[in-house]
Protein backbone atom coordinates (compact mmCIF):
# COMPACT_ATOMS: atom_id res chain seq x y z
CA UNK A 1 0.00 0.00 0.00
CA UNK A 2 1.12 3.32 -0.85
CA UNK A 3 0.33 7.07 0.99
CA UNK A 4 0.66 10.24 -0.17
CA UNK A 5 1.10 13.37 1.80
CA UNK A 6 0.70 16.48 1.13
CA UNK A 7 2.79 19.05 2.86
CA UNK A 8 2.99 22.92 2.84
CA UNK A 9 5.58 25.34 3.87
CA UNK A 10 4.14 27.83 6.26
CA UNK A 11 4.93 30.47 8.89
CA UNK A 12 6.12 29.15 11.95
CA UNK A 13 3.03 28.94 13.83
CA UNK A 14 5.54 30.36 16.72
CA UNK A 15 5.96 33.50 15.29
CA UNK A 16 3.90 36.60 15.74
CA UNK A 17 3.13 37.91 12.40
CA UNK A 18 3.87 41.64 11.12
CA UNK A 19 0.94 42.62 8.59
CA UNK A 20 2.46 45.59 6.02
CA UNK A 21 1.07 48.94 7.05
CA UNK A 22 0.36 49.48 3.17
CA UNK A 23 -2.36 46.56 3.36
CA UNK A 24 -0.55 44.43 0.78
CA UNK A 25 -0.28 41.51 2.86
CA UNK A 26 1.97 39.80 5.57
CA UNK A 27 5.66 40.59 5.94
CA UNK A 28 7.45 37.34 6.00
CA UNK A 29 11.04 39.01 5.22
CA UNK A 30 13.74 36.79 7.68
CA UNK A 31 10.45 34.99 9.10
CA UNK A 32 10.79 31.43 10.48
CA UNK A 33 9.00 29.17 8.09
CA UNK A 34 8.62 25.29 9.26
CA UNK A 35 5.97 22.16 7.87
CA UNK A 36 2.27 23.27 8.67
CA UNK A 37 1.90 21.68 12.02
CA UNK A 38 -1.18 19.76 11.02
CA UNK A 39 0.61 18.25 7.62
CA UNK A 40 3.58 17.47 10.23
CA UNK A 41 0.90 15.00 11.76
CA UNK A 42 -0.34 13.31 8.55
CA UNK A 43 2.97 12.83 7.91
CA UNK A 44 3.96 11.27 10.95
CA UNK A 45 0.68 9.18 10.69
CA UNK A 46 1.46 7.84 7.36
CA UNK A 47 5.09 6.89 8.79
CA UNK A 48 3.82 5.12 11.52
CA UNK A 49 1.59 3.35 9.51
CA UNK A 50 4.77 2.21 7.36
CA UNK A 51 6.68 1.24 10.52
CA UNK A 52 3.75 -1.23 11.63
CA UNK A 53 4.16 -2.60 8.01
CA UNK A 54 0.65 -1.32 7.04
CA UNK A 55 2.58 0.64 4.03
CA UNK A 56 5.17 0.01 1.37
CA UNK A 57 5.39 3.19 0.80
CA UNK A 58 5.26 7.17 1.78
CA UNK A 59 5.39 9.97 -0.90
CA UNK A 60 5.39 13.23 0.62
CA UNK A 61 4.27 16.33 -1.86
CA UNK A 62 4.77 20.01 -1.64
CA UNK A 63 3.20 23.15 -4.05
CA UNK A 64 5.28 26.09 -3.16
CA UNK A 65 8.40 27.99 -3.85
CA UNK A 66 11.80 26.29 -4.59
CA UNK A 67 12.21 26.75 -0.70
CA UNK A 68 9.53 24.18 -0.04
CA UNK A 69 12.26 21.43 -0.77
CA UNK A 70 13.32 22.43 2.81
CA UNK A 71 9.83 20.98 4.20
CA UNK A 72 10.25 17.90 2.26
CA UNK A 73 13.58 17.35 3.27
CA UNK A 74 11.69 17.49 7.03
CA UNK A 75 9.16 14.89 5.88
CA UNK A 76 11.71 12.96 4.91
CA UNK A 77 13.53 13.07 8.10
CA UNK A 78 10.26 12.06 9.93
CA UNK A 79 10.61 9.29 7.54
CA UNK A 80 8.85 9.59 4.33
CA UNK A 81 10.51 7.17 1.26
CA UNK A 82 10.75 9.97 -1.58
CA UNK A 83 9.27 13.66 -2.24
CA UNK A 84 7.76 15.51 -5.20
CA UNK A 85 7.83 19.30 -5.20
CA UNK A 86 5.90 21.54 -7.60
CA UNK A 87 7.70 24.03 -8.03
CA UNK A 88 5.54 27.69 -7.95
CA UNK A 89 6.26 31.63 -8.08
CA UNK A 90 6.54 32.77 -4.17
CA UNK A 91 2.98 33.88 -4.38
CA UNK A 92 0.15 31.60 -2.32
CA UNK A 93 -1.95 29.17 -4.66
CA UNK A 94 -5.24 28.64 -3.55
CA UNK A 95 -6.77 25.16 -2.21
CA UNK A 96 -8.57 24.64 -5.75
CA UNK A 97 -5.48 24.57 -7.81
CA UNK A 98 -3.39 22.09 -5.16
CA UNK A 99 -6.45 19.89 -4.98
CA UNK A 100 -6.70 20.21 -9.25
CA UNK A 101 -2.26 19.66 -9.17
CA UNK A 102 -3.00 17.00 -6.33
CA UNK A 103 -5.77 14.87 -8.07
CA UNK A 104 -3.13 14.44 -11.14
CA UNK A 105 -0.35 13.69 -8.92
CA UNK A 106 -2.98 11.09 -7.34
CA UNK A 107 -3.94 9.40 -10.90
CA UNK A 108 0.09 9.10 -11.83
CA UNK A 109 1.17 7.31 -8.30
CA UNK A 110 -1.92 5.38 -7.24
CA UNK A 111 -1.78 5.79 -3.61
CA UNK A 112 -4.34 3.94 -1.10
CA UNK A 113 -4.42 6.86 1.03
CA UNK A 114 -3.91 10.35 1.18
CA UNK A 115 -2.88 11.76 4.79
CA UNK A 116 -3.22 15.90 4.96
CA UNK A 117 -3.68 18.34 7.54
CA UNK A 118 -6.62 19.79 7.80
CA UNK A 119 -5.93 23.18 7.09
CA UNK A 120 -2.82 25.35 6.64
CA UNK A 121 -2.26 27.95 9.41
CA UNK A 122 -1.61 30.74 7.32
CA UNK A 123 -5.23 31.01 5.28
CA UNK A 124 -6.95 28.92 7.36
CA UNK A 125 -8.51 27.70 4.54
CA UNK A 126 -9.85 24.02 5.55
CA UNK A 127 -10.34 22.97 2.01
CA UNK A 128 -8.03 21.24 0.15
CA UNK A 129 -8.42 17.57 1.73
CA UNK A 130 -12.15 17.98 0.71
CA UNK A 131 -11.97 19.57 -2.49
CA UNK A 132 -9.32 16.53 -3.79
CA UNK A 133 -11.66 13.75 -2.57
CA UNK A 134 -14.32 15.53 -4.26
CA UNK A 135 -12.44 15.66 -7.80
CA UNK A 136 -11.10 12.04 -7.33
CA UNK A 137 -14.94 11.15 -6.47
CA UNK A 138 -13.51 9.02 -2.99
CA UNK A 139 -14.97 9.58 0.59
CA UNK A 140 -13.21 11.90 3.14
CA UNK A 141 -12.39 11.68 6.75
CA UNK A 142 -11.89 14.98 8.07
CA UNK A 143 -10.32 15.97 11.33
CA UNK A 144 -9.39 13.07 12.15
CA UNK A 145 -8.16 11.72 15.83
CA UNK A 146 -7.34 8.33 15.39
CA UNK A 147 -7.23 6.50 12.07
CA UNK A 148 -7.70 2.35 11.85
CA UNK A 149 -6.76 0.24 8.28
CA UNK A 150 -9.04 -2.53 8.11
CA UNK A 151 -10.34 -5.02 5.24
CA UNK A 152 -9.53 -2.55 2.74
CA UNK A 153 -11.18 0.39 4.89
CA UNK A 154 -10.10 3.46 6.80
CA UNK A 155 -11.87 3.59 10.00
CA UNK A 156 -11.54 7.30 11.23
CA UNK A 157 -12.36 9.06 14.37
CA UNK A 158 -13.41 12.65 13.77
CA UNK A 159 -13.38 15.38 16.03
CA UNK A 160 -16.46 17.10 15.56
CA UNK A 161 -18.31 20.14 17.66
CA UNK A 162 -20.46 18.01 19.52
CA UNK A 163 -17.64 15.01 20.43
CA UNK A 164 -16.70 12.79 18.45
CA UNK A 165 -17.36 10.65 15.59
CA UNK A 166 -16.76 7.76 13.73
CA UNK A 167 -17.04 6.63 9.98
CA UNK A 168 -16.13 3.75 7.88
CA UNK A 169 -14.34 5.14 4.66
CA UNK A 170 -14.04 2.78 1.69
CA UNK A 171 -10.26 2.89 0.38
CA UNK A 172 -8.95 4.71 -1.60
CA UNK A 173 -10.10 7.91 0.37
CA UNK A 174 -8.79 11.16 1.91
CA UNK A 175 -8.08 11.47 5.21
CA UNK A 176 -7.39 15.00 7.08
CA UNK A 177 -5.78 15.54 10.37
CA UNK A 178 -6.46 16.78 13.37
CA UNK A 179 -3.98 17.61 16.50
CA UNK A 180 -4.87 15.10 18.64
CA UNK A 181 -4.32 11.87 16.05
CA UNK A 182 -0.41 11.88 17.58
CA UNK A 183 2.28 13.77 18.24
CA UNK A 184 5.29 14.29 15.76
CA UNK A 185 8.78 13.16 16.69
CA UNK A 186 11.88 14.69 16.01
CA UNK A 187 13.96 13.66 13.48
CA UNK A 188 17.28 12.11 14.67
CA UNK A 189 20.32 13.13 13.38
CA UNK A 190 21.15 10.74 11.35
CA UNK A 191 17.34 10.59 9.78
CA UNK A 192 18.28 13.98 8.41
CA UNK A 193 21.39 13.01 6.78
CA UNK A 194 19.84 10.02 5.72
CA UNK A 195 16.99 12.47 4.55
CA UNK A 196 19.50 14.74 2.17
CA UNK A 197 20.36 11.49 -0.04
CA UNK A 198 16.40 10.44 -0.20
CA UNK A 199 15.45 11.11 -3.81
CA UNK A 200 13.36 14.77 -4.55
CA UNK A 201 11.40 15.24 -7.96
CA UNK A 202 10.58 18.48 -9.14
CA UNK A 203 7.65 19.52 -11.48
CA UNK A 204 6.11 22.71 -12.33
CA UNK A 205 1.95 23.05 -12.43
CA UNK A 206 1.90 23.13 -16.15
CA UNK A 207 3.05 19.41 -16.05
CA UNK A 208 -0.13 18.76 -14.43
CA UNK A 209 -2.35 21.02 -16.77
CA UNK A 210 -3.42 22.93 -13.97
CA UNK A 211 -3.65 26.70 -13.82
CA UNK A 212 -2.51 28.40 -10.64
CA UNK A 213 -3.88 31.71 -11.26
CA UNK A 214 -5.85 33.00 -8.14
CA UNK A 215 -9.66 33.07 -8.40
CA UNK A 216 -10.23 35.37 -5.90
CA UNK A 217 -8.64 38.95 -5.21
CA UNK A 218 -7.39 39.88 -1.86
CA UNK A 219 -7.99 43.63 -1.77
CA UNK A 220 -5.87 44.15 1.47
CA UNK A 221 -4.72 42.28 4.21
CA UNK A 222 -5.57 44.62 7.83
CA UNK A 223 -4.49 44.32 11.49
CA UNK A 224 -7.80 42.89 13.59
CA UNK A 225 -9.01 45.29 15.90
CA UNK A 226 -7.12 45.10 18.96
CA UNK A 227 -8.26 45.11 22.49
CA UNK A 228 -6.73 47.03 25.11
CA UNK A 229 -6.43 45.58 28.97
CA UNK A 230 -9.03 47.00 31.09
CA UNK A 231 -8.64 47.46 34.89
CA UNK A 232 -7.79 45.37 37.48
CA UNK A 233 -10.05 44.61 40.57
CA UNK A 234 -8.96 43.77 44.09
CA UNK A 235 -11.50 41.34 45.27
CA UNK A 236 -14.00 38.61 43.98
CA UNK A 237 -16.69 41.21 45.21
CA UNK A 238 -15.62 44.53 43.29
CA UNK A 239 -15.66 42.28 40.16
CA UNK A 240 -19.07 40.78 40.63
CA UNK A 241 -20.19 44.55 41.65
CA UNK A 242 -18.40 46.01 38.95
CA UNK A 243 -20.01 42.40 36.09
CA UNK A 244 -23.42 44.07 37.71
CA UNK A 245 -23.04 47.26 37.50
CA UNK A 246 -20.65 48.83 35.11
CA UNK A 247 -20.65 45.94 32.45
CA UNK A 248 -24.35 44.92 32.96
CA UNK A 249 -23.82 41.36 31.89
CA UNK A 250 -25.26 39.58 35.14
CA UNK B 1 -29.92 36.34 -6.35
CA UNK B 2 -31.34 32.89 -4.86
CA UNK B 3 -29.32 31.97 -1.97
CA UNK B 4 -28.83 28.05 -0.72
CA UNK B 5 -28.24 27.37 2.94
CA UNK B 6 -27.30 24.26 3.93
CA UNK B 7 -29.03 23.75 8.04
CA UNK B 8 -27.04 22.24 10.75
CA UNK B 9 -29.36 20.15 12.69
CA UNK B 10 -29.38 16.79 14.39
CA UNK B 11 -33.04 15.53 12.69
CA UNK B 12 -34.71 16.00 15.87
CA UNK B 13 -33.46 19.49 16.70
CA UNK B 14 -32.30 22.75 14.97
CA UNK B 15 -28.99 24.13 15.90
CA UNK B 16 -28.25 27.74 16.33
CA UNK B 17 -25.49 27.77 13.76
CA UNK B 18 -28.46 27.77 10.86
CA UNK B 19 -29.89 31.10 11.72
CA UNK B 20 -26.73 33.01 12.37
CA UNK B 21 -25.82 31.60 8.72
CA UNK B 22 -29.20 32.82 7.82
CA UNK B 23 -28.46 36.40 9.21
CA UNK B 24 -24.88 36.19 7.18
CA UNK B 25 -27.23 35.52 4.13
CA UNK B 26 -29.41 38.04 4.97
CA UNK B 27 -26.25 40.17 4.57
CA UNK B 28 -25.33 39.10 1.23
CA UNK B 29 -29.02 39.35 -0.36
CA UNK B 30 -31.66 37.55 -2.20
CA UNK B 31 -33.98 35.06 -1.53
CA UNK B 32 -32.99 32.55 1.24
CA UNK B 33 -34.43 28.74 0.84
CA UNK B 34 -32.69 26.92 3.54
CA UNK B 35 -31.62 22.98 2.66
CA UNK B 36 -32.76 20.28 6.01
CA UNK B 37 -30.84 17.12 4.67
CA UNK B 38 -31.45 14.53 7.21
CA UNK B 39 -33.41 11.34 8.20
CA UNK B 40 -36.84 11.98 10.09
CA UNK B 41 -35.77 15.61 9.96
CA UNK B 42 -39.49 16.65 10.20
CA UNK B 43 -38.92 18.88 13.41
CA UNK B 44 -35.71 20.38 11.99
CA UNK B 45 -37.09 21.93 8.92
CA UNK B 46 -40.21 22.89 10.43
CA UNK B 47 -37.93 24.97 13.05
CA UNK B 48 -35.93 26.24 10.01
CA UNK B 49 -38.99 27.14 8.60
CA UNK B 50 -39.72 29.75 11.40
CA UNK B 51 -36.40 32.04 10.58
CA UNK B 52 -36.95 35.17 9.61
CA UNK B 53 -35.59 35.37 6.36
CA UNK B 54 -36.31 32.36 5.17
CA UNK B 55 -38.47 32.29 1.90
CA UNK B 56 -38.63 28.67 1.40
CA UNK B 57 -37.58 25.18 3.19
CA UNK B 58 -35.99 22.03 1.15
CA UNK B 59 -36.64 19.06 3.11
CA UNK B 60 -35.01 15.89 1.67
CA UNK B 61 -35.03 12.94 3.62
CA UNK B 62 -33.60 9.80 3.16
CA UNK B 63 -31.84 7.39 5.82
CA UNK B 64 -28.08 8.11 4.18
CA UNK B 65 -28.27 11.48 5.11
CA UNK B 66 -29.11 11.19 8.63
CA UNK B 67 -25.85 11.55 9.77
CA UNK B 68 -24.93 14.39 7.24
CA UNK B 69 -22.04 12.67 5.32
CA UNK B 70 -20.28 15.09 3.10
CA UNK B 71 -20.15 12.28 0.17
CA UNK B 72 -23.62 12.08 0.55
CA UNK B 73 -24.75 15.43 1.09
CA UNK B 74 -22.85 17.17 -1.60
CA UNK B 75 -24.31 14.94 -4.07
CA UNK B 76 -27.23 16.07 -3.36
CA UNK B 77 -26.61 19.74 -3.56
CA UNK B 78 -24.15 19.63 -6.25
CA UNK B 79 -26.76 19.49 -9.14
CA UNK B 80 -29.00 21.66 -7.26
CA UNK B 81 -26.75 24.35 -7.53
CA UNK B 82 -28.02 24.59 -10.97
CA UNK B 83 -30.65 27.34 -9.92
CA UNK B 84 -28.36 29.43 -6.91
CA UNK B 85 -25.93 31.45 -7.19
CA UNK B 86 -25.07 31.46 -3.46
CA UNK B 87 -24.30 28.32 -1.31
CA UNK B 88 -24.06 29.10 2.25
CA UNK B 89 -23.02 26.71 5.41
CA UNK B 90 -22.03 27.22 8.92
CA UNK B 91 -18.68 26.92 9.71
CA UNK B 92 -19.49 23.84 12.18
CA UNK B 93 -17.24 20.87 11.50
CA UNK B 94 -20.23 19.14 9.13
CA UNK B 95 -20.11 22.55 7.18
CA UNK B 96 -16.44 22.42 6.90
CA UNK B 97 -16.38 18.83 5.73
CA UNK B 98 -19.02 19.74 3.45
CA UNK B 99 -18.68 22.56 1.46
CA UNK B 100 -15.13 22.31 -0.27
CA UNK B 101 -16.61 19.43 -2.08
CA UNK B 102 -19.57 20.92 -3.43
CA UNK B 103 -17.36 23.89 -4.11
CA UNK B 104 -14.80 21.45 -6.56
CA UNK B 105 -17.36 19.72 -8.13
CA UNK B 106 -18.64 23.58 -9.32
CA UNK B 107 -14.88 24.28 -10.09
CA UNK B 108 -15.54 27.39 -7.89
CA UNK B 109 -12.78 28.27 -4.87
CA UNK B 110 -14.79 28.58 -1.40
CA UNK B 111 -14.68 31.31 0.92
CA UNK B 112 -13.99 30.11 4.25
CA UNK B 113 -15.33 31.46 7.60
CA UNK B 114 -16.59 34.74 6.66
CA UNK B 115 -16.76 37.09 9.27
CA UNK B 116 -18.35 40.04 7.45
CA UNK B 117 -20.26 41.20 4.49
CA UNK B 118 -18.93 44.28 2.67
CA UNK B 119 -21.10 43.36 -0.70
CA UNK B 120 -22.30 40.50 -2.08
CA UNK B 121 -19.25 39.67 -3.58
CA UNK B 122 -16.92 41.03 -0.59
CA UNK B 123 -15.95 39.24 2.36
CA UNK B 124 -13.76 39.64 5.24
CA UNK B 125 -12.13 36.92 6.59
CA UNK B 126 -9.80 35.86 9.38
CA UNK B 127 -6.08 34.56 8.35
CA UNK B 128 -3.49 33.37 10.59
CA UNK B 129 -5.80 32.81 13.55
CA UNK B 130 -7.25 35.69 13.39
CA UNK B 131 -3.99 38.21 13.87
CA UNK B 132 -4.86 39.49 10.53
CA UNK B 133 -8.01 39.97 8.40
CA UNK B 134 -8.53 39.56 4.69
CA UNK B 135 -11.06 41.45 2.63
CA UNK B 136 -11.30 39.32 -0.43
CA UNK B 137 -13.51 39.75 -3.43
CA UNK B 138 -15.17 36.53 -5.48
CA UNK B 139 -15.68 37.04 -9.11
CA UNK B 140 -17.31 33.47 -9.37
CA UNK B 141 -20.08 32.68 -11.04
CA UNK B 142 -21.37 30.47 -8.26
CA UNK B 143 -20.44 31.56 -4.51
CA UNK B 144 -19.80 29.08 -2.03
CA UNK B 145 -19.34 30.26 1.47
CA UNK B 146 -18.98 29.27 5.09
CA UNK B 147 -19.41 31.66 7.99
CA UNK B 148 -18.21 31.97 11.17
CA UNK B 149 -21.40 31.73 13.42
CA UNK B 150 -19.66 33.67 16.56
CA UNK B 151 -19.36 36.95 14.20
CA UNK B 152 -23.09 36.90 13.04
CA UNK B 153 -26.03 37.54 15.44
CA UNK B 154 -29.66 35.20 15.31
CA UNK B 155 -32.49 36.04 13.38
CA UNK B 156 -36.05 35.85 14.77
CA UNK B 157 -37.57 32.57 15.26
CA UNK B 158 -41.30 34.02 13.95
CA UNK B 159 -41.55 33.53 10.43
CA UNK B 160 -43.63 30.53 8.84
CA UNK B 161 -41.79 29.63 5.60
CA UNK B 162 -43.04 26.83 3.67
CA UNK B 163 -42.09 23.61 3.35
CA UNK B 164 -41.15 21.62 0.23
CA UNK B 165 -39.95 17.85 0.29
CA UNK B 166 -37.99 16.98 -2.14
CA UNK B 167 -36.08 13.86 -3.60
CA UNK B 168 -32.52 12.66 -2.41
CA UNK B 169 -30.03 10.84 -4.82
CA UNK B 170 -29.42 7.43 -4.49
CA UNK B 171 -26.81 6.39 -1.44
CA UNK B 172 -23.29 6.27 -3.33
CA UNK B 173 -21.94 4.31 -0.45
CA UNK B 174 -18.54 5.58 -0.29
CA UNK B 175 -18.89 6.21 3.66
CA UNK B 176 -20.87 4.91 6.49
CA UNK B 177 -21.21 6.20 9.77
CA UNK B 178 -20.53 3.85 12.84
CA UNK B 179 -21.17 5.94 16.07
CA UNK B 180 -20.91 9.33 17.55
CA UNK B 181 -19.51 9.80 21.15
CA UNK B 182 -21.95 12.73 22.01
CA UNK B 183 -20.66 14.77 25.22
CA UNK B 184 -23.95 15.08 27.32
CA UNK B 185 -24.60 18.05 29.48
CA UNK B 186 -27.35 20.41 30.86
CA UNK B 187 -25.46 23.54 30.61
CA UNK B 188 -25.63 25.54 27.57
CA UNK B 189 -23.76 24.61 24.50
CA UNK B 190 -20.30 26.49 23.85
CA UNK B 191 -21.12 27.84 20.45
CA UNK B 192 -24.36 29.42 21.29
CA UNK B 193 -23.97 30.72 25.23
CA UNK B 194 -24.40 34.13 26.25
CA UNK B 195 -21.39 33.25 29.23
CA UNK B 196 -18.77 31.00 28.93
CA UNK B 197 -16.19 29.97 32.16
CA UNK B 198 -13.51 28.68 30.85
CA UNK B 199 -10.42 26.67 32.90
CA UNK B 200 -6.83 26.10 31.81
CA UNK B 201 -3.68 24.71 32.69
CA UNK B 202 -4.20 25.91 36.05
CA UNK B 203 -7.33 24.21 37.36
CA UNK B 204 -4.97 20.99 37.44
CA UNK B 205 -6.77 18.06 37.26
CA UNK B 206 -10.62 17.44 35.69
CA UNK B 207 -11.88 16.69 38.91
CA UNK B 208 -11.40 20.35 39.98
CA UNK B 209 -13.09 21.56 36.73
CA UNK B 210 -16.30 19.91 38.25
CA UNK B 211 -15.14 21.12 42.19
CA UNK B 212 -14.68 24.58 41.21
CA UNK B 213 -15.80 25.19 37.93
CA UNK B 214 -18.69 23.74 37.23
CA UNK B 215 -20.42 25.13 40.56
CA UNK B 216 -19.90 28.68 39.30
CA UNK B 217 -20.90 27.73 35.71
CA UNK B 218 -24.26 26.69 37.31
CA UNK B 219 -24.91 30.09 39.24
CA UNK B 220 -25.11 31.78 36.00
CA UNK B 221 -26.12 29.27 33.31
CA UNK B 222 -22.84 29.33 31.74
CA UNK B 223 -21.56 26.96 29.61
CA UNK B 224 -18.11 25.59 30.55
CA UNK B 225 -15.24 25.84 27.86
CA UNK B 226 -11.40 25.32 28.08
CA UNK B 227 -7.91 25.95 26.87
CA UNK B 228 -5.58 23.69 24.57
CA UNK B 229 -3.39 23.33 27.89
CA UNK B 230 -6.61 21.27 30.00
CA UNK B 231 -7.24 19.73 26.92
CA UNK B 232 -4.27 18.30 26.07
CA UNK B 233 -3.51 18.02 29.76
CA UNK B 234 -6.55 14.96 29.86
CA UNK B 235 -8.57 16.94 31.91
CA UNK B 236 -11.60 17.73 30.03
CA UNK B 237 -12.66 16.42 26.49
CA UNK B 238 -11.44 18.01 23.09
CA UNK B 239 -15.58 19.22 22.61
CA UNK B 240 -14.22 21.64 25.06
CA UNK B 241 -12.12 23.61 23.41
CA UNK B 242 -11.96 27.27 23.11
CA UNK B 243 -9.08 28.16 20.68
CA UNK B 244 -8.45 28.14 16.98
CA UNK B 245 -8.00 25.17 16.63
CA UNK B 246 -10.89 24.27 18.62
CA UNK B 247 -14.15 26.75 19.16
CA UNK B 248 -14.35 30.11 17.92
CA UNK B 249 -16.82 31.79 20.77
CA UNK B 250 -18.17 35.54 21.46
CA UNK B 251 -20.02 35.30 24.59
CA UNK B 252 -21.21 38.73 25.85
CA UNK B 253 -19.48 37.21 29.23
CA UNK B 254 -15.86 35.12 29.22
CA UNK B 255 -14.68 34.45 32.09
CA UNK B 256 -10.91 32.98 31.94
CA UNK B 257 -9.65 31.10 34.87
CA UNK B 258 -5.94 29.27 35.53
CA UNK B 259 -5.17 30.10 31.65
CA UNK B 260 -2.87 31.75 30.77
CA UNK B 261 -3.29 33.39 27.47
CA UNK B 262 -1.78 31.56 24.23
CA UNK B 263 -1.92 33.65 21.35
CA UNK B 264 -3.87 30.24 19.62
CA UNK B 265 -7.03 30.61 22.67
CA UNK B 266 -6.98 33.92 22.54
CA UNK B 267 -7.75 33.65 18.84
CA UNK B 268 -10.86 31.71 20.03
CA UNK B 269 -12.40 34.04 22.70
CA UNK B 270 -11.35 37.42 21.82
CA UNK B 271 -14.13 39.00 20.24
CA UNK B 272 -16.41 38.38 23.56
CA UNK B 273 -18.26 41.40 24.83
CA UNK B 274 -16.68 41.26 28.53
CA UNK B 275 -13.49 39.34 29.10
CA UNK B 276 -12.63 38.31 32.75
CA UNK B 277 -9.03 36.77 33.83
CA UNK B 278 -8.71 34.99 36.87
CA UNK B 279 -4.77 33.88 37.38
CA UNK B 280 -2.44 34.36 39.93
CA UNK B 281 -0.02 35.47 37.47
CA UNK B 282 -0.27 38.97 37.20
CA UNK B 283 1.97 39.12 34.10
CA UNK B 284 -0.09 36.46 32.02
CA UNK B 285 -1.20 37.56 28.76
CA UNK B 286 -4.87 37.05 29.16
CA UNK B 287 -4.71 40.15 31.30
CA UNK B 288 -3.77 41.97 28.21
CA UNK B 289 -6.98 41.70 26.69
CA UNK B 290 -9.24 41.30 29.70
CA UNK B 291 -11.66 44.04 30.66
CA UNK B 292 -11.69 42.76 34.48
CA UNK B 293 -8.57 41.29 35.96
CA UNK B 294 -7.80 39.80 39.09
CA UNK B 295 -4.76 38.37 40.01
CA UNK B 296 -6.14 35.48 42.77
CA UNK B 297 -5.54 31.94 43.14
CA UNK B 298 -7.96 30.34 41.91
CA UNK B 299 -9.23 27.85 44.05
CA UNK B 300 -9.85 30.50 46.75
CA UNK B 301 -11.58 32.96 44.43
CA UNK B 302 -13.84 30.46 42.34
CA UNK B 303 -15.73 29.31 45.71
CA UNK B 304 -15.72 32.97 46.63
CA UNK B 305 -17.05 33.92 43.02
CA UNK B 306 -19.62 31.11 43.59
CA UNK B 307 -20.66 32.65 47.10
CA UNK B 308 -20.97 36.22 45.45
CA UNK B 309 -22.71 35.18 42.60
CA UNK B 310 -25.66 33.63 44.73
CA UNK B 311 -25.53 36.55 46.82
CA UNK B 312 -26.16 38.87 43.77
CA UNK B 313 -28.70 36.22 42.14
Amino acid sequence: MKILVPVKRVVDFNVKIRVKPDGSGIDLANVKMSMNPFDEIAVEEAVRIKEKGGASEVVVVSIGPAKSQETLRTALAIGADRAILVETADTPVEPLAVAKILKAIVEAEKPDLVILGKQAIDDDCNQTGQMLSGLLGWPQGTFASKLELTDGAAVVTREVDGGLETVRLKMPAVVSTDLRLNEPRYPSLPNIMKAKKKPLDTKKPEDFGVDIAPRLNVQKISEPASRKAGVRVGSVAELVQKLKTEAGVL
Amino acid sequence: MTILLLAEHNNGALHAATGKAVAAAKDIGGDIHVLVAGHNAKPAAEAAAKLVGVAKVLHADAPHLEHGLAEEVAALVVPMMSSYDVFVAPATTSGKNVAPRIAAALDVMQLSDITKVLSADTFERPIYAGNAIQTVQSPEAKKIITVRISAFPSVDETGSAAVESIDAPAALGLSTFERAELTKSDRPELSAARIIISGGRGLQSGENFTKYLEPVADVIGAAVGASRAAVDSGFVPNDMQVGQTGKVVAPELYIAVGISGAIQHLAGMKDSKIIVAINKDGEAPIFQVADYGLVADLFQALPELEAELKKAG
